[in-house]
């Protein structure tokens, strides 16, 4: 029996935009899910239907308004955020569309910090980045350069090197295949194979249906947690 | 594990005008707490009551020390305060010349520090300096130099250098960031989570900047008209704000 690693249950969130008249945007409701060890789940669900929500309140920016959301046993409805960022650190890792990084700092650091913040030794921490980047195909000569001015599809290259340096349980990911040409994605893929074959249990959001055919046991429509809208 | 630092109902009037009141929170070992608000909200009231710079009027501000364990640094004695800010705590001053001696050479600066806590050997201490000059990336050639040589990055830089050399365990910041132009910013950003890392220090940071402090701190507190309005994780607070004012801050920022 595998270990489950993320367990939704009954999630409500709802938005309170006081500077807009305290208009109340409830946006989920009712959401339920899980996923275990050495799987990969994919939120399917039309835009704005709530895939990207769910993701952010399961990586903890986002604040659960009720129901329980354990990740690698924590509860993060209630967690206070030493437990988040010792859960980040360790547990849980997350790669997003955006890479958000200090300007001026070399590709090879920014790919390297994670396994620093675990507080693997920097020559260790700095070949383990080396082979990922390579892996990745960003040629070497861009390493030391910010990956601020790099083109959009290598940023999310940086940003998955990033995210798969470390050996995370669990895995979020935010449309890891986009704006990535066939070879590289097909690195991704494998990548993704791999995690899954060490026992993590991931989560993503794949626009891309051949990607998600490839490497995904499962869907969970989040349509169905999407709040009736009254006619207001 | 025992937090570093726990306020506890600590607020500080000004004659009949609130500067800080009843904040709570609690530091561990190893976390960096950013405090954002704007001009008048009571960060500095806040982080110079934390730092015993001036008494609270009320309240409790707990610090772990090494010694003793877990003591209330608003009742204990000046120089028992004193020796704790020689020692464990840091303050880095928005104005370098605030925390540096500008008629004292860069070398002496950061070896003035050492001296305060019983270094005697001249050699040993210079060498200190030098090697502390080299980790806030300046030339060590400069040892002589005095702070009014220096640009304001580089007197910043020496200023962080001054007050890490003691190995303190919690650095006070009052906008560290807030004088330098963009470029130089960056380069202290990451000179600033380098040094938090490799020493595993907890700092509290003051800024007005909210993209400084989504790189540099764990934890974020907002003050408004001197109370705490909202607290948490920092991207939780940025990304999701609770409060009216969180939600005006974080929609007010200017787009590049």
């Amino acid at each position: 029996m595998s270990k489950v690693m993320i367990e939704i249950s009954g999630v409500t969130k709802r938005f309170v935009l006081h500077n807009q008249g305290g208009a109340v945007l409830p946006v989920m409701q009712g959401a339920a899910l899980s996923v275990q060890e050495g799987e990969c789940v994919a939120l399917v669900g039309a835009s704005g239907a709530g895939k990207s929500t769910l993701m952010r309140m399961i990586w903890g920016n986002y604040r659960c308004d009720e129901g329980s959301i354990q990740v690698a046993g924590v509860e993060l409805c209630c967690a206070a955020p030493r437990e988040v960022i010792a859960l980040r650190r360790s547990k849980l890792g997350y790669v997003s569309q955006f890479l958000r990084v200090i300007p001026r700092v070399p590709t090879l650091d920014v790919v390297a910090e994670p396994l620093l913040a675990q507080g693997m030794d920097e020559l260790q921490a700095q070949a383990r980045a080396r082979a990922m980047l390579a892996r990745l195909n960003i040629p070497e000569r861009l390493w030391w350069l910010s990956p601020t001015t790099f083109s959009g599809g290598e940023q999310q290259r940086v940003n998955i090197a990033r995210g798969f340096i470390q050996d995370w349980p669990v895995m979020l990911l935010d449309e890891p295949t986009a704006s990535l040409d066939a070879g590289n994605r097909a690195v991704v893929l494998d990548l993704i194979a791999e995690a899954k074959a060490r026992g993590a249990a991931i989560l993503g959001i794949f626009h891309d249906a051949e990607a998600r055919a490839a490497v995904c046991d499962r869907e969970v429509d989040v349509t169905g947690f999407t709040p009736a809208r009254s006619a207001a | 594990m025992t937090p570093l630092l726990q306020v506890e109902g600590l607020s500080k009037f000004y004659g009949t005008h609130l500067g800080c009141g009843d904040v709570n929170f609690t530091l561990w070992p190893g976390e960096v707490m950013g405090i954002v608000g704007e001009s008048g909200s009571g960060k500095s009231t806040l982080l110079n009551c934390l730092a015993g710079h001036m008494a609270p009027d009320t309240g409790r501000v707990i610090f772990d020390t090494r010694t003793d364990g877990p003591r209330d640094t608003v009742t204990m004695t000046e120089p028992e305060r004193r020796w704790l800010a020689r020692t464990d705590w840091a303050f880095v001053h928005q104005n370098p010349r605030d925390g540096l001696r500008m008629n004292v050479s860069a070398g002496g600066n950061v070896g003035d520090r050492l001296m305060a806590v019983g270094a005697r050997h001249y050699g040993d201490i210079r060498r200190e300096a030098g090697d502390w000059l080299e980790r806030v990336e300046i030339d060590p050639t400069r040892i002589d130099d005095r702070p009014r040589a220096f640009s304001g990055g580089m007197q910043q830089r020496l200023q962080i250098a001054r007050n890490l050399v003691t190995g303190p365990r919690l650095v006070f910041m009052d906008e560290p960031t807030g004088g330098l132009d963009v470029s130089v910013q960056a380069r202290l950003l990451d000179l600033l989570r380098g040094l938090v890392r490799r020493l595993g220090l907890s700092a509290v940071i003051v800024t007005h900047d909210l993209a400084v402090v989504r790189l540099l701190a764990d934890r974020l507190m907002v003050m408004k008209d001197g109370c705490v309005v909202e607290q948490g994780l920092t991207d939780q607070v940025l990304d999701d704000p609770q409060h009216a004012y969180t939600q005006l801050l974080v929609s007010s920022v200017l787009q590049v």
